[in-house]
This record gives C-alpha cells, structure tokens and sequence, in this order.
C-alpha cells in the first residue's frame, strides 16, 4: 500500500441520527458489503479521500519506478535486467489502472498529474529513500512490496468497486513482485562476502522506512475512523505493521540477515514479535519534503513531463488531423 | 574462416544489436513523455533482452560452452558487433523512436528472412523474435508518423532526427567474409538484398510522416565488424558491465 496519512475529508464519523437519508442509504450498502460504483451516490467527502488515496497510491507506483529504474541499467545478469523491466513495467501498468479508477470519480489523469508536480499530493514516503546497491532491488521487491501487499490484500474488499477491481489485479502481480525480490536477495545473503554485506546494508537501510509505509502509529492517527467507517481503510496502521514485522522476522531470519533493532524480541504473552518504532521525526521531515531523494525525485518527474509535452502536443495534433481527413473523406 | 567461426561472428552481431538497443531503451525507465510510452519503451526493451538471450545463448553454445551473460558482461567495446545506429545516444524521445524505427524496418525484414534459414537454431529464435518485432515496427512507425505529422516543433524534432541517424543506416546492409560464408551455407540472406525491401518500407512510412529522407548515402561503419566503435559504446558497457566487472565470480 503506497498511501500514507491520506487526510480523510469531512468531520469525523457521523451517527446514523446525523446522518440525512441519503448518508443512511449509502451506509448501508457499505456496512451490507455491496459496492459503490462510479454513477451511484456517494458523499463529496467520500469521493474526495478516495480521490486522494487512490492518487497518492498512483502516483507511488509512477515515481517508484525512479528507484527501481535506477538499476535496470546495471543490472548483473540478463536474466535480473529482464526481470526488473518487467517489474518495473508491472508498476507502470499499476500506475494506469490506479489513474483510470480515479478517473471515475471525475478527476482526469492530467489534473492530478499536475498536482503531483507541483507537490499538492503526495507519493509514499518510501520512495525518498535512494537504491545504492543492487541487493536493495532484492529488498525493494521484499519488504517495500511485502509492506505493500499487507495493506492490498485486504483493500480488495474495499468499497469503491473500481478500487476494488484495480487492486485485485495489481495484488496478484504484487505478490510476484515479492517472491522476485526475496530470491534476488536469498541470492545476496548466500553468496560472496561482498554481495553479503550488500545485503545486510540494504536492509539496515531499508528496514525503517519500510515500517514507516504503514503510517504514524495508531495513537497519531487522526483520519482513520472514518475510512475505516466506508471501508476504504480495513486495517490499522499498527495492526497492519505488526503482521508485517511477525511475517518478516522469520524470513530475515532464514537469509542470516540481522534486523537493526536490538529490542526485537517474540512476546510470547502476545503472539507477536515486540518491536522499536521508526523515528517518527525522520518519517514527518521526508513526508515534509526533507527526505535524501524528496527533490531529485520530484525534479526527475517534471522534467519527464516538461520534456515530453512536445511528444503528447504532436500525438495530439495527429490525432486530431486524422479524424479531420476522415471526416473530409465520408 | 571456418563455418563455426563465421555463425559466431553472425550470432554475435544479432544478439549484440539486440542487447545494446535493449540497454539503451530501458535507459528511459521511469522518464518518459506519457505513462503510457513508459510501458512500451519498457516492454520493448524486455522483448529485446529476451532476443539477446537467445542469440548470445546461441553464440556462447558455439563459442566453447560461454554463457549469454559471459558474453554480454565480460566483452570488451572491440569485441561487440552491433551497429553502431544501436548505440548512439537516446538524445530526445523523437530520435529514440526514430532509431528504434529505422532498426525496427531491418530488424524485421532480417527476420522474416532467417525463420527460412537452412539453421533450424537460427530458424526457430527468429520465428520467436519475429512476432515480438512485428508488434515493434507497428508501434515505432506509428510513433513516427504521429510526431512526423503532429505540430511544427514534433515535426522539425522528428526531421532532426532522421539527419542525424540517417548515415548509421546503411551499415545494416553491408557485408564481408562473413556474410559471404553465411549466405553460402545458406543460414542467412545477403545483407544488401534486403534493402530495396528496406527502402521501401520507410518510404512509405516516413512520407506519411511528411518527413524528408537525406539525399546522401554516405554511412558510417565499424560496429558489426568491431573495426571502430563509437566513443559511446565504452561508456554503456561501463556501466551495464560493472557489477561483474568489480565482483568477479560472484553469482547473482
């Protein structure tokens, strides 16, 4: 799940006695499990944290190709290079289908494009961290996509029928995307000396950020009660970090790699590992814009768009002259 | 030369264009002109990777049991036989597209031919390739016309374009000792017979396009035979090479 802190619009949960008819009626279908699609009525507040939630998911996949990307060039085999593209391709098409869901909720691809570029929405703070050595593809793929897929696995029930539909596509290349990167990894941890320590720096890097994805502890969670009323959030942000943490443990466990948490340790009263938050002060400065990569990664993406109007302008105008002509030749 | 020597030399060339124009479009990962050309660019590049690790599987087979990798990332610049149109710089997206369009007409043509070589090995990575280049030359040509007949500036880019790849051209067509050998056991055509085929082809394409062929027919040459890289091909393999390069043995 790539969205974070999404501000959920409106002023908190509303009791059915507050609610108008038509809240009720919407309510109801949400609490009966049946999908909200695009034409039928839904609260402007509704729409507007979708609008957000699922553009700050899109526009996640779009800027995590930069990361990615970043090694495709150095890759070490043919056989990663041809892997990696696919992936990196996989998040591309995520990307679409996430802008296309969007868009039927009334807001075109280009406006919240633009709103990304010029910082009004946000992208997951995950990206901000660079990739520095080729285990971090291994780890990207396992812990940034593992972190992911604890979030949409369950967002396939989410409401909103198109969200809903986009995410049970994406969750089945997703979870591809974690066993390739387990096994880039698996690969590293097994292997030289050198491509060992590559894999443990990856994952002293990567280890905090990637528990940082599920957002702010649940405490400092203002926004959830009400996403979680129209089922656009199922989870907790620590319910769903806890999962991620007991599932992890185990597999670094397996690779010989050491997680950089002293405190770390299985709480057999609880049936969960115990475990140290993140620095919540790091998380807000790289939500803020303060984060290693927060400008590069911005500044890569305008320059993508700015390069590239002439090349949608002229597409443009083709297509418009074609039909011209055709329309001539009737 | 010998008969194995000559089909090395040949694999070589194929699997080599098919490796450095794969590692060049995959360079535009993540900054293309539309999400959509993101996916296509990407795509393309996979396709060719796959064809590089058919054709380099190949070559290494013959070369003494290598495998694609040791030829890919163990090569010096002198001993790749690409062309060199696939390793000049992606420069703006119009001069990718128009490269991968002008190698995508060859590549095609070239293709077509070698699914009837007398190699059933060459004969069935062809067939397989074939299918994925057709799709290329479609989405490439398309891409050209589009921009070639879009606004004033598409069009004047795309012209650019053409005049600066235009003399990387005709080394696609050239032959030597190799091909000769090669055309005598009947494995691959002759080179120049594919050019009228060639010539037609894109001008058909790049006159809808409304774009204007350079007169000249000067080309450069050197890539396909390693005589003379450009200055561009050291700086790619740099970087495709170096994790191999700086861990060697390592397996990943």
């Amino acid at each position: 799940m790539y969205a974070q802190m999404i501000k959920t619009a409106g002023t908190g949960v509303k009791s059915r006695e507050e609610m108008t008819e038509q809240e009720r009626a919407f309510q109801d279908k949400i609490d009966a499990d049946i999908k909200i699609e695009p034409k039928d009525w839904m609260p402007d507040d509704y729409r507007a944290t979708l609008i957000r939630q699922i553009g700050q998911h899109a526009h996640s996949e779009i800027v995590g190709q930069l990361p990615e990307g970043n090694w495709i060039t150095r890759a070490p085999t043919l056989e990663r290079k041809a892997i990696l593209l696919a992936k990196v391709q996989d998040e591309a098409g995520h990307g679409l289908y996430l802008y296309c869901a969007a868009e039927t909720l009334g807001v075109s691809r280009d406006e919240i494009t633009e709103m990304l570029l010029d910082g009004r929405m946000k992208y997951s703070s995950i990206f901000n961290y660079p990739t520095l050595n080729w285990a971090d593809i291994g780890a990207v793929g396992w812990l940034v996509d593992g972190a992911a897929i604890m979030n949409q696995v369950p967002l396939q029930r989410t409401s909103f029928g198109p969200y809903s539909r986009a995410m049970i596509r994406i969750c089945k290349e997703e979870s591809f995307h974690q066993r390739q990167g387990y096994d880039a990894i698996r690969k590293m941890a097994e292997g030289t000396p050198e491509q060992r320590r590559m894999a443990q720096d990856a994952m002293n890097r990567l280890w905090y950020p990637s528990l940082m994805m599920f957002g702010p502890s649940d405490k400092e969670s203002v926004h959830s009660a009400q996403s979680m009323a129209w089922k656009i959030k199922i989870n907790t942000n620590d319910e769903l970090r806890q999962k991620f943490v007991d599932q992890t443990v185990p597999q670094a466990e397996y690779l010989g790699l050491s997680i950089p948490d002293p405190d770390l340790k299985w709480n057999e009263a609880r049936g969960h590992y115990d475990y140290t938050d993140p620095d919540w002060s790091e998380f807000f400065d790289v939500i803020k814009g303060n984060g290693p990569c927060n400008v590069d990664r911005l500044a890569a993406r305008n320059k993508a768009w700015d390069d590239g109007k002439w090349v949608r302008d002229g597409l443009l105008a083709h297509a418009r002259k074609k039909r011209t002509r055709n329309l001539a030749a009737e | 030369m010998t008969r194995d020597e000559a089909i090395l030399q040949f694999l070589l060339r194929m699997g080599d264009n098919t490796l450095i124009l794969g590692h060049r479009v995959s360079e535009w990962c993540g900054h293309a002109p539309v999400l959509e050309e993101d996916i296509a660019l990407a795509n393309t590049a996979l396709d060719l990777i796959g064809q590089t690790q058919m054709w380099l599987g190949l070559a290494g087979d013959i070369d003494g049991g290598k495998s694609a990798d040791d030829l890919a990332f163990l090569r010096d610049a002198w001993d790749f036989r690409n062309v060199l149109l696939v390793e000049v710089p992606n420069g703006d997206f119009g001069r990718t597209l128009m490269r991968q369009f002008l190698f995508d007409a060859w590549h095609s043509i070239m293709l077509g031919r070698l699914m009837k070589s007398s190699d059933e090995r060459v004969a069935a990575i062809a067939a397989k390739a074939s299918k994925e280049v057709t799709y290329h030359l479609e989405r490439s040509g398309d891409t050209v016309v589009g921009l070639g007949d879009g606004t004033e500036e598409s069009h004047a880019r795309m012209q650019e374009a053409l005049d600066y790849l235009w003399p990387y051209v005709g080394e696609m067509f050239a032959s030597d000792d190799v091909d000769a050998e090669m055309v005598a056991a009947g494995i691959t055509p002759n080179p120049a017979s594919l050019r009228a085929e060639y010539d037609a082809l894109i001008m058909r394409v790049l006159s809808e396009a409304t774009l204007t062929i350079p007169e000249s027919r000067f080309a450069h040459k050197g890539g396909r035979d390693g005589r003379m890289h450009t200055e561009h091909l050291g700086h790619l393999l740099t970087q495709m090479q170096w994790l191999q390069r700086a861990y060697p043995g390592a397996s990943w």
